[in-house]
């Protein structure tokens, strides 16, 4: 596939592959999704706005300049935002590829980073050299206008321009708590939330912190994605009922949508309203309770959202689907083209094991379970 | 007038003076937590010294690069927003000149402002207030308008060009966001006491002014009832809060003119 280059969240001519219930391979243009779906429907997106969450600074005991990405916090509390964890990459900037950047220096509990306005503290260090706890030194309106004045998005080495804040916050962005765009929802805009309306297709949200996407280091990535709050509103889990009562399917704009409600369905009570930390990963063996279909980027074999993907359909299918990507010339990454994967007619019902909560037992994986 | 709040989390532009500083005070009183912009941190502490839990934030909204800064700050000091209240204007030129002798700078200024700025500021925020919406909060946006948006007094070209353009945004707004639930209304407070007025009108008379405090009640008093208790709206299919248009319509109604 081609590195879409260019910061542009609705291209005139994005294009989508859809790939239905049955294994079929459909191809239309993606602003004409809506088409794609069936009166009756739910779409569920996730409306976390995007932190800059990239602080450029100095580790003060060794004075070298690092850079440090915010990479997850425990809860989505609007007062809570002192303690984050966070990745930490030596100097260098968003033109050299993550896995090309150099290590920080070595990091010591109680270390302090000067970042920008900005003072924090080393608060753990979490079994990776990359890998802390941070604390901010401020308040949070402090914090809030220090991240406003001096935070940057986190950057993509294949763009060829710099992004800003409303580069990355999708049309539907709410409140600031995810650390890389759920950038699914960049395909929606307020015509296609309209032909929603018209056409009989419910839409409501729910707010999930997207985690990053890539640290630059392998063993790291190997537990991506990090534990991840979300919340999801009162009206949302009722218009999940009213879907099932008329039949309608639950339509997920994105991973993290689907991480949200198949984390708050495993639950003992069942899907509720209300915040919690999902930690699961979904993957061939998860069995789904309440997503019927996503829509989604492109996703590359082997990655967490891939294997997300894995949970809808058939790897057959999904070769099928990654071949006719190939061939189409689609566009991957967080601008790219987009695909519609419906679940697999045949998994439904179909008795397999609950992985919800079974997560590979690597060994970093306890130090990221901080976050 | 009703105590309790509908309005849950308030961001109001130009909130250090005149109308804003009233509007913070107003809702404050009414227990609502508020975040004010304004372009000078001295002006933002003594705010935050008079009313503790006001949030401030140091911003332009007439500079683009200013907009999401804004859009940051308050949504996450206030974990999202119910109404946002576009207050914050420009006169353009200083005393008021003829149109024939207003610069293209001062009419960039006052529309970059009084235009602009609430239009990219509602943007950013309208993710946050169609949240609102569906949760059956009442999300609202509140543009200040003012008489000179319909009459043409002399002098007051490019205020008066940018606060009309203003109303017939936000009349355009409120239809096209009718099934999302956000309403936009756009009033005008009536000549008041500001520093504003007195930048227009030195020489004015302040006993022949409204005091702002009352215009920012009967403001509350407005958007209370506009954003009252609505049914939640996630799906569409259960039937939208479906806002009356007729409240952005109304026209900036006000007796005299500001001069």
């Amino acid at each position: 596939m081609i590195a879409a280059d260019q910061a542009r969240q609705r291209p005139a001519d994005a294009r989508l592959l859809h790939l239905d219930a049955r294994g079929r391979v459909h191809h239309l243009p993606r602003g004409a999704f809506v088409e794609a779906l069936r009166p009756g429907d739910l779409v569920i997106a996730n409306d976390a706005a995007t932190l800059p969450a990239s602080l450029a600074g100095t580790h003060e005991a060794s004075g070298a300049a690092i850079e440090v990405r915010l990479a997850g916090r425990s809860s989505l509390a609007a007062d809570q935002v002192d303690e984050f964890s966070a990745i930490v990459f030596g100097a260098g900037d968003f033109r050299t590829r993550t896995e090309d950047r150099p290590a920080p220096p070595t990091l010591q509990r109680d270390d302090r980073l000067q970042l920008g306005p900005l003072g924090a503290r080393v608060q753990a260090l979490l079994g990776h050299p990359r890998l802390i706890a941070l604390r901010f030194e401020d308040p949070a309106d402090t914090i809030w206008a220090g991240l406003a004045r001096h935070g940057r998005p986190i950057q993509y080495a294949h763009l060829a321009e710099p992004l800003a804040l409303w580069d990355v916050w999708t049309p539907i962005a709410a409140e600031p708590v995810a650390f890389e765009p759920p950038s699914a929802g960049f395909a929606l805009d307020w015509q296609s939330l309209a032909a929603m309306r018209d056409r009989g297709i419910a839409f409501a949200t729910l707010t999930h912190a997207a985690g990053i996407s890539s640290t630059g280091d392998t063993l790291l990535d190997r537990c991506l994605p990090f534990d991840e709050p979300y919340r999801i509103p009162v009206a949302t889990v009722q218009a999940i009922a009213a879907a099932h009562a008329r039949g309608g399917r639950i339509i997920a704009i994105g991973t993290t949508v689907v991480r949200a409600l198949e984390h708050a369905a495993a639950r003992r009570e069942g899907l509720q309203a209300g915040e919690a930390v999902a930690r699961q990963r979904l993957g061939p063996a998860s069995r789904l309770r309440v997503v019927d279909a996503i829509l989604s980027g492109t996703h590359e074999p082997g990655s967490s959202h891939y294997e997300l993907l894995r949970a809808f359909t058939d790897d057959a299918s999904l070769q099928r689907a990654d071949a006719a990507l190939e061939a189409g010339g689609y566009r991957t990454h967080e601008f790219g083209d987009s695909v519609l994967i419906e679940r697999r007619r045949a998994a439904i019902g179909e008795l397999r094991p609950d992985a919800a909560d079974a997560r590979a037992p690597v060994a970093e994986c306890r130090a990221c379970a901080v976050a | 007038m009703n105590p309790t709040p509908l309005a849950r989390r308030v961001l109001i532009t130009g909130g250090t003076s005149g109308l804003g500083l009233a509007l913070a005070r107003e809702f404050r009183r009414r227990g609502a937590e508020v975040a004010i912009v304004a372009r000078h941190a001295a002006g933002l502490q003594r705010v935050m010294r008079e009313l503790p839990g006001v949030h401030g934030i140091e911003a332009d909204v007439a500079s683009k690069q200013d907009i999401h800064r804004i859009a940051l700050q308050a949504l996450g000091a206030l974990g999202g927003v119910d109404v946002l209240i576009n207050n914050a204007s420009s006169l353009g030129p200083v005393p008021l000149a003829l149109l024939a002798d207003t610069e293209c700078e001062s009419l960039e200024e006052a529309l970059a402002t009084n235009l602009l700025g609430p239009f990219r500021l509602t943007r950013a925020l309208l993710g946050a207030l169609s949240a609102s919406a569906r949760a059956g909060h009442g999300a609202l946006v509140l543009n200040i308008s003012s008489d000179a948006a319909l009459t043409p007094y002399p002098g007051w070209g490019a205020y008066g060009a940018s606060k009309a353009a203003l109303h017939q945004l936000s009349r355009i707004w409120h239809a096209e966001l009718q099934g999302s639930g956000v309403q936009v209304l756009s009033l005008d407070p009536g000549d008041m006491d500001t520093p504003l007025h007195a930048l227009a009108v030195p020489d004015a008379d302040p006993a022949g002014l409204k005091p702002p405090a009352q215009a920012a009640r009967e403001l509350a008093d407005a958007i209370e009832e506009a954003a009252g208790p609505k049914t939640p709206a996630a799906s569409p299919l259960e039937g939208s809060p479906g806002p009356e248009a007729s409240s952005a319509g109304r026209a900036p109604a006000l007796p005299g003119a500001p001069a």
